[in-house]
């Protein structure tokens, strides 16, 4: 439903999007991820024709996001950041537009707007000027907006954000519940959102793509390159020299005090190889015995922050270099 | 056309939703209305030429107003996102944007009628000057507008798109005033005269309707919301 090939984008001298590629299947629900600044705004606002690629290009619903922009638009619904709403009008004046800017008018008008006043609970507020709702209710009125022509793909940007848990899980749900029919692109910056509602991700820094997968590949691919945990009990000057030997071990350390002959040891293997098997059979053949052998799991955060690990760190050197000058 | 009229509605609607609509009206009716009164009864003649006089300046500070947050807003408050994400085309926002703003200014002139009626009941003023007076008014103030959408589309900051409207409108009224023709040589004179927005408001509203002034007054609104359409797309 979605392809994106090459596309970039600067702002001046920074790049924002740096040959992002990627594709979203029809009824896939696909979580953009990445630190804050990592050019996920911008990859949806190339998608939605807000913004214009400097190059590279884009199908969305079989539509070049350069050739026919209004056909692109037509079938997506897109909820921007912080859903921007005029304050000055109310809720159903507001839903009432869009509508007729979608093109829904005369009869069908009132009906769709009257069905997402229903889908989205917004019946208590129709008149209200959108100005004086809570941040809750405007993020319903935002997605009405979204929804409101029954888009065959939605582009939702951080729909979570700034809400509270309980509407959290309930736009989380809404969002499980369309994913189901639509295909969906969400970007957020937290983590258990992406393993709530999506069916795959993709981990964007710096405006480059550094990971793809389902939300298990990659933590699965993460652990590969992760740590075993093994008590081997025998003799310790013996096991340091067997392991320091040991061509498979890329560094090892003891984790807390030996308990009698009872040593615990934290193990990487080298070229980041599964080495449990070679563990065990080096404490058969020694004639050692083995209390305990596991890889440690690594959890989503562990695999978002080891891919942008290094973005941090410049990042915080620039902000540096930034403040000097001042 | 019709995404042109949904624009409209939606811009239109917004002058009176809040009430800065209704204040820049009263703020309007009460200084045209003094400024015109304020000589009327010394000069003792039924005619409105103080009020057609007086007009390109009240417009120059009015007009702008009405504008500065066609643009601004949107940007700053980030619906421009929601708007130009739905399936309308630039243009088609511009003009509903552009004849929305049209519409409030033709009501508040409308609403100065009182004036030439009640000149008319206590004198008999010459109709055709009025007529024509409020035909230019109209396109003079056009022109203000697609001025004032072009300078809000330069910037998120409604007071700077004000500021910058007026700075437009009034180097191109000023351009034509005697000001600026006394200093330049004779050759010069009628070229300045020409391109700037007073002088043709002046031939209309003495009652003379020249198909130039007209196409004058359309060539600016055109080319300033061409120039707004072009920095729509540098914005992209």
């Amino acid at each position: 439903m979605i392809e994106a090939t090459n596309l970039v984008k600067r702002f001046g001298p920074t790049v924002a999007v740096n040959d992002i590629s990627f594709t979203v299947a029809k009824g896939e629900v696909l979580g953009f991820l990445g630190p804050n600044g990592a050019g996920k705004t911008t990859t949806m606002r190339i998608l939605t024709c807000f913004l214009v690629a400097d190059s590279g290009t884009a199908t969305v619903a079989g539509y070049d996001i350069h050739e026919d922009p209004i056909e692109v638009r037509r079938r997506i619904g897109y909820l921007p950041e912080t859903a921007p709403l005029y304050n000055d009008m109310t809720v159903v004046d507001y839903l009432n537009f869009i509508a007729e800017a979608r093109g829904i008018r005369n009869g069908g008008r009132k009906a769709a707007v009257d069905r997402m006043i229903e889908v989205t609970s917004l019946k208590g507020v129709t008149k209200q000027s959108i100005g004086s709702l809570s941040r809750g209710y405007r993020q319903r009125v935002g997605l009405a907006q979204t929804l409101i022509h029954d888009p065959e793909i939605l582009i939702l940007d951080e729909p979570t954000s700034g809400l509270d848990p309980n509407q959290i899980i309930e736009i989380r749900e809404l969002i499980k519940r369309l994913g189901e029919e639509k295909t969906v692109l969400l970007s957020t910056h937290i983590l258990p959102e992406v393993s709530a509602t999506c069916s795959r991700m993709i981990i964007i820094d710096q405006g480059e793509l550094v990971a793809s997968g389902t939300p298990e590949e990659l933590s699965n691919q993460a652990s590969r390159e992760g740590t075993t945990v093994v008590s081997i009990r025998g003799p310790l000057p013996e096991i340091t020299s067997t392991l320091a030997a040991a061509p498979w071990v890329a560094d090892w350390h003891q984790v807390g005090e030996s308990l009698g002959d009872l040593h615990r040891l934290r193990l990487r293997g080298s070229e980041g190889r599964d080495i449990a098997e070679d563990l065990f059979r080096t404490v058969v053949t020694k004639g050692w015995s083995l209390a305990e052998l596991y890889r440690e799991q690594v959890s989503l955060e562990e695999v978002f922050l080891r891919l942008t690990m290094s973005e941090r760190g410049d990042a915080a050197k620039e902000e540096r270099s930034e403040v000097n000058p001042e | 056309m019709t995404n042109t009229l949904t624009v409209f509605k939606k811009e239109f609607r917004t002058y009176f939703a809040s009430p800065m609509g209704y204040i820049y009206i009263t703020v309007f009716l009460v200084a045209t209305n003094w400024l015109f009164l304020r000589g009327f009864f010394l000069i003792n003649q039924a005619s409105l030429r103080g009020f057609f006089g007086v007009l390109p300046w009240i417009f120059l500070l009015f007009v702008p107003a009405v504008t500065m947050r066609l643009w601004a807003e949107e940007r700053k408050v980030g619906t421009a996102e929601v708007l130009m994400t739905l399936p309308l085309r630039d243009h088609e926002i511009v003009l509903g944007k552009f004849l929305a703003s049209l519409a409030f200014v033709a009501i508040s002139l409308a609403l100065t009628l009182v004036l030439p009626i009640t000149t008319a009941i206590i004198g008999s003023p010459d109709t055709g000057s009025i007529i024509g007076g409020y035909i230019g008014a109209l396109l003079l103030g056009a022109a203000y507008l697609a001025i004032g959408i072009f300078a809000s589309g330069l910037t998120e900051n409604q007071i700077v798109a004000f500021i910058v409207g007026i700075a437009i409108c009034f180097v191109l009224l000023v351009l034509g005033e005697n000001i600026v023709l006394f200093t330049l040589p004779t050759p010069l004179v009628p070229v300045f005269e020409f391109l700037g927005l007073g002088a043709h408001f002046r031939s209309i509203s003495r009652g003379v309707l020249d198909s130039r002034d007209i196409v004058y007054y359309l060539s600016v609104v055109v080319l300033f919301l061409y120039l707004n359409l072009r920095t729509l797309e540098n914005q992209r």
